[in-house]
């Protein structure tokens, strides 16, 4: 019995094994191909030969990849959105793609229409949806719409409006149209919802193109009867299925993968992790084994929306991080690097650039390259850049902190080196062995969730049978996305009283977490 | 006179929601709604109360209801302009000169802004209470004794109702009533004003407040310390607390969202505490027991690091915060405003003292 796990970066495509003990048993890393799958398949085909295990007791295989994040950021491969708002004669004054970048909207078609429908707060209805308005919609949007987002007005309350326009889409256009329903991935917050269901929408090609690579690599090296799975952003994991209907959803679960590796390689399921890349490095919070969720609006792309994320921070330091002294003598690091070019142009490696890993080589950190060809730096100057970067880490450790006492640190990824041994503000630190690969054993750590909101009146219906109802309806969203039902636990429950309703009306957001089946 | 521009916008929804003290809505969807506005309609000209006529006619325009639905379910857009008519034809008023926000907050200060570029009023540099509070009949034109009424209130379904009301405390009855039947969120036009009315019983040039404070809070140029004392001498003002939210305790009663926070003290109060008392609105802070901050002052939340306000609705566990006193206009300080919005009225047993003193009463224990 062996899991995969597979984490396609920016640059690289690691894999690994775990045994049935959860024991690392092998890694590799190769470089990431444009089209995701050969470089899929170099890293399985090296992952297999140089471990030799049996392929057919290979049970699950996870991917967690950053081609969803990449197409938003980069405005590629996205598909053409049609938008469609149930809530007229409400909602008018703030029209869809409001505050959008002009690029994105172009990229998108800007097609988007305000149609009657939507509901009040407590479930009333607000006006009801007209079929033919609908048809007539559909009819003009033929040919130039690939998916269509649908968003109704308080749709978390009751969202049979927005299937029953989901419904009459797939009538119209065919069963397998893209259609995306705001009930299904946003909580209250119109806008916000919104502009994530637009994303979504746009990202159903990307990941057409993704989950077909990693299953047909899986395929023609010999996976075949393993349980497919993709990573979210909250460390939890999904079926290939659900991921093809909410791609939002791998939305930034890179830095969530290594925050859980690292838990997983230091065995704490509370700390603070510190992930270096060759580039930037990711600062996140471990809490009970989850990532901290971020408590402000995140955006992406510049787009605002209200998803779940991990509270992370990142800034300009890795292991790549190019070294300059100004005429005044002040030293600075980053935040630009030399990248994946490290190994031509760092000093150890008989390049001409200054870099951090230069001086972690100088100050006996580390041992790549040939430390002979930084002799000449002088020791006090590598000290000196060290506390540049030892006061860099200290800033963001220290942002992110939520009090004044020392934290308990991780550190992981292949820029790790370059950290020195003690930083102000932290208590302990601790390098994991196999750290460079914590986002690939990540992935194959993942468990499921659920997640479930909605408004419920408590003068109305008990609070026990509303938070019941709640987890009932978070667990039903588990076992969908590939839970063991007999794992499921509950892990959070949020009220928020509304303001001004006599009858105690309250929104409820509960998320349950269990293991895959 | 000047224009308002799309950054003067976003400073003043950001600056407001400071204001509001925990209230008056999500500043993101409120500027959202103006500047869609200015946009299709145009820029909006800000003038002074020094500028408009004595004898001219204003009406400021509100929204009213639970925020947490407006961030859902928000305006159509027509029926500010709707609304400020039918008052306009009922008081038999052909000529509006202008509106004004009712209170600060995130929401509340964009509202009259749409309106102005729907209409191509001006807006005016005055508000009806310097901050938010809960209920109606907290503004100081009511300290005043203007009345609330004859006021209108609409929908986005196009329901509209006029009140006239025997005293403004009936107004607040009877319009929060009405508000739940809408569906918890409505839009209301009350206490139509004189220009010479604004000019005695209006808090000035809350706007351009607004926008300064909000062009502090938004710079990132500066550090949050920097960023800090800046706010701190604009407004006067006072940090009363660091801390981290460990505990938000909340009921809804007759209509409102009552409640607490605890604090646990984080660097410079590292191991003190604090409780923040508030209806909608942040009422009264204790700190290590003691009350540090009471209203009608204004008891601010903002986030630890960039100084964001941060409202009522979304306080979170965990959340850190630095909590931030200042003192009310000098007409909440009045008899009339400490019996119209003073602790007593919210049920607090003791009596108001400005902040100034309080603060200096905590450094005099404190040494």
């Amino acid at each position: 019995m062996y899991r995969i796990g597979i984490d396609v970066g920016g640059t690289n495509t690691d894999a690994i094994i775990l045994d049935e003990f959860h024991q690392l048993v092998h890694s590799v890393k190769s470089p990431t191909s444009l089209d995701i799958k050969t470089g899929i398949e170099a890293s399985l085909r090296k992952l297999l030969q140089e471990s030799s295990i049996d392929k057919t007791q290979i049970t699950h295989a996870m991917l967690g990849t950053t081609q969803c994040t990449n197409a938003i950021v980069e405005r590629k491969k996205l598909a053409t959105v049609g938008v469609i708002r149930l809530g007229y004669p409400a909602t008018a004054s703030v029209p869809p793609y409001t505050a959008w970048p002009d690029d994105m909207v172009e990229k998108l078609s800007g097609n988007y229409a305000l149609v009657h429908g939507g509901y009040e707060y407590d479930g009333q209805v607000l006006s009801e949806v007209d079929e033919d308005e609908i048809r007539e919609l559909l009819a003009a949007w033929r040919g130039t719409v690939e998916s269509i987002a649908v968003i109704g007005v308080f749709s978390s309350i009751k969202n049979d409006q927005e299937l029953s326009v989901r419904d009459l889409i797939h009538e119209v256009y065919g069963e397998e149209y893209p259609v995306s329903c705001s009930s299904l991935i946003g909580s209250v917050g119109l806008i916000e919802r919104e502009n994530a269901t637009i994303l979504n929408a746009a990202l159903c090609k990307v990941i057409e193109t993704t989950t077909q690579g990693f299953v047909n690599a899986l395929e023609e090296e010999g996976i075949t009867d393993a349980a497919v799975y993709l990573c979210q952003n909250d460390g939890t994991l999904m079926s290939i299925d659900y991921a093809k209907q909410f791609p939002i959803l791998t939305i930034a679960c890179g830095p969530t993968n290594s925050i859980r590796g690292a838990s997983y390689l230091a065995k704490i399921k509370d700390t603070m992790v510190l992930d270096v890349g060759g580039t930037t490095s990711d600062i996140g919070v471990l809490q009970d084994g989850f990532p901290r969720e971020s408590s402000v609006a995140v955006e992406v792309g510049d787009i605002r929306t209200n998803f779940r994320m991990p509270d992370i921070i990142s800034v300009g330091l890795g292991g790549g991080s190019i070294v300059r002294v100004d005429e005044s003598g002040k030293i600075s690091v980053g935040p630009d690097s030399v990248g994946y070019r490290i190994g031509e142009e760092a000093l150890v490696f008989g390049g001409s650039t200054l870099t951090t890993t230069d001086i972690a080589v100088r100050l006996g950190l580390a041992d790549v390259g040939d430390k002979r060809l930084v002799s000449h730096i002088e020791e006090a100057f590598a000290k000196a850049v060290q506390a540049e970067i030892s006061a860099i880490v200290e800033q963001a450790i220290d942002k992110m902190k939520t009090s004044s006492e020392d934290v308990q640190l991780v550190l992981v990824g292949g820029g790790s080196i370059i950290i020195p041994d003690s930083i102000r503000g932290v208590a302990g630190m601790m390098k994991v062995e196999n750290g460079s690969v914590a986002n690939a054993i990540g992935a194959s750590i993942a468990q499921i969730s659920g997640q479930y909101e909605q408004i419920y009146i408590y003068a109305r219906e008990p609070r026990e049978a509303c938070l019941k109802d709640a987890e009932a309806k978070a667990v039903k969203q588990a076992k969908l996305a590939g839970a063991d039902s007999d794992t499921i636990e509950l892990v959070e429950v949020e009220e928020t009283p509304l303001a001004y309703h006599p009858e105690n009306a309250t929104r409820l957001r509960v998320k349950v977490v269990g293991k895959m089946k | 006179m000047r224009y308002l521009d799309k950054a003067s916008i976003e400073h003043i929804a950001i600056g407001a929601a400071f204001l509001g003290t925990g209230g008056g809505g999500d500043p993101y969807i409120g500027k959202l709604m103006a500047i869609s506005a200015v946009e299709k309609n145009g820029p909006v000209k800000l003038y002074s109360v020094d500028e408009i006529g004595d004898e001219d006619f204003f009406i400021p325009a509100a929204m009213m209801g639970a925020p947490s639905v407006s961030s859902e379910k928000f305006p159509n857009g027509s029926e500010f302009v709707k609304v400020f008519q039918k008052l306009a034809r009922y008081l038999g008023e052909d000529k509006i000169a202008g509106t004004y926000p009712m209170e600060a907050g995130g929401v509340n200060s964009m509202i009259p802004i749409v309106v102005a570029a729907q209409l191509g009023l001006p807006l005016i540099d005055c508000d009806g209470m310097g901050r938010a509070f809960p209920e109606l009949q907290m503004v100081t034109f009511n300290l005043d004794g203007i009345s609330a009424t004859p006021m209108a209130i609409t929908d986005e379904k196009g329901n509209i109702g006029i009140f006239e009301t025997i005293d403004n405390k009936w107004t607040e009855r009877l319009a929060r009533a009405a508000t739940v039947e809408m569906g918890a969120s409505a839009l209301v036009s009350l206490y139509p004003t004189t220009g010479a009315q604004m000019k005695r019983s209006g808090v000035h040039h809350v706007v351009t407040l607004s926008e300064q404070i909000g062009e502090i809070i938004s710079s990132n140029h500066r550090d949050a310390k920097e960023k800090l004392q800046e706010l701190l001498t604009l407004v006067s003002g006072y940090e009363l607390f660091q801390g981290k939210i460990v505990d938000v305790i909340r009921e809804t009663k007759g209509g409102f969202n009552l409640g607490k926070m605890n604090l646990e003290g984080i660097e410079a109060h590292k191991g003190g505490n604090m409780k923040v008392h508030f209806q909608n609105e942040n009422l009264v802070a204790e700190r290590d027991g003691q009350v540090v901050g009471m209203t009608p002052d204004l008891l601010c939340l903002v986030d630890y690091e960039t100084l964001t306000p941060v409202t009522t609705e979304s306080l979170k566990y965990g959340k850190r915060v630095r909590v931030i006193g200042l003192p009310a206009h000098e007409k909440w300080r009045t008899d009339k405003g400490i019996q119209t919005a003073g602790p007593r009225y919210f049920g607090y047993d003791y009596d108001y003292v400005p902040i100034e003193e309080l603060v200096k009463k905590a450094v005099a224990d404190h040494v």
